[in-house]
């Protein structure tokens, strides 16, 4: 029970620092999980948030799985609800009070603001993902080489084509069978 | 509620759920924005394109994912409480049960070296796409020399420091809004 209180205060907190979308609040949930409570390992993580990228709709929908692994099916609903209703009942709030300031110039201001602060949490994110993913210390240098390889090959298929997303991480298990194994 | 919305009669909260429910169930990596307009505006017609971009900006803004406040945002203005409910359960469930079918699939399996190197290969590619999207968003909206600034400062606390998230937002996020501020915008760097 009192780990479920623990996830729940967790998720609720990142949920509403999670400004400007669920990636930036990847590194201090990395953190947070893997360092600080040892929910998951380093791995996990990064395997569960790519799950999320396998599955439609909202990626951060793989936060569940942290609460599963911790308190099974009961750990599982209480970081869904955690994670998804405080941001929720607070957009809900706010944008009542941000539709009466339409037109006020500190709106601006706000998003101008906000804008690289985001952009820098998601290069966190990138980086803390990409530590585990991508280049992993404690694998050898030929095998990070082919994970650096696999996340620049999609960045770049991503850039100059309109592909699917998805169809590239898919891509990426395939790569890896066939290149990691 | 009385919102300008070209709504003129309300909409049911099933119809809501399931305008939300086959977004959820049909956008994939993250390219979700997309698919709202296409559903919000050309298909469903509940907002013109004009009161999407104003819905959109307060969810980039706003904590929470980007959207699941448009969720809020939507189904608040079509049917208040209930409908803002409606629209967010519509818009995670269907994700939420099919990741849950995955991670069932993962605990099962994870240990099959096979699967592990699946496993990696889907990680490693994730990195990229996080990469490209992150990049591809920057490219757009920062240009100027302080903007840049932030982004550096903000990746050293966060992503090499662990300064806490809160504590890192509560300290720069006031500033960058200051710098920002209503007056700012031309000739200064």
């Amino acid at each position: 029970m009192s780990k479920i209180v623990e996830l729940i205060n967790n998720f609720a907190l990142m949920s509403l620092l999670a400004v400007g979308g669920g990636t930036a609040v990847l590194p201090e949930m990395k953190h947070d999980t893997v360092q600080t409570h040892h929910w998951v390992t380093d791995t996990q993580f990064a395997e569960i948030y790519s799950l999320g990228q396998l599955a439609p709709g909202p990626n951060m929908t793989c936060v569940g799985l942290i609460g599963y692994e911790v308190a099974g099916v009961a750990g599982m609903i209480a970081v869904l609800v955690a994670f998804f209703f405080p941001a929720c009942l607070l957009c809900y709030f706010v944008s009542q009070v941000w539709d009466a300031a339409e037109g006020s110039p500190w709106r601006d201001a706000v998003q101008r603001g906000m804008a690289p602060i985001v952009i820098g949490l998601m290069l966190a994110g990138c980086y803390a993902l990409g530590r585990t993913a991508s280049f992993n210390p404690s694998r050898d240098w030929e095998f990070n080489l082919l994970t650096l390889a696999i996340g620049a090959a999609v960045a770049c298929i991503l850039t100059v084509t309109r592909i699917n997303p998805a169809l590239t991480i898919l891509a990426g298990g395939v790569a890896g069978y066939f290149l990691l194994g | 509620m009385s919102d300008s919305a070209a709504v003129t009669s309300p909409v049911s909260l099933w119809r809501i759920f399931r305008a939300f429910a086959l977004i959820g169930l049909t956008s994939f990596g993250g390219g979700i924005v997309a698919y709202l307009r296409h559903a919000l505006v050309e298909k469903e017609r509940w907002l013109d394109s004009k009161q999407f971009m104003a819905a959109l900006e307060i969810s980039q803004t706003l904590p929470g994912l980007n959207s699941t406040n448009m969720s809020v945002i939507v189904g608040r203005k079509l049917r208040g409480a209930a409908g803002a409910l409606v629209a967010v359960l519509g818009m995670v469930l269907p994700g939420a049960l099919i990741v849950t079918a995955l991670g069932f699939a993962y605990v099962a399996l994870r240990h099959d070296p096979k699967v592990a190197v699946i496993l990696t290969g889907v990680a490693a590619a994730a990195v990229g796409l996080l990469l490209q999207v992150t990049l591809k968003i920057g490219w757009k909206q920062l240009v100027r020399p302080k903007d840049l600034l932030f982004v550096a400062v903000v990746f050293v606390f966060v992503g090499i420091l662990h300064v806490s998230l809160l504590v890192t937002l509560v300290t720069l996020a006031p500033l960058a809004i200051w710098m920002n501020r209503p007056g700012t915008e031309k000739g200064d760097a």
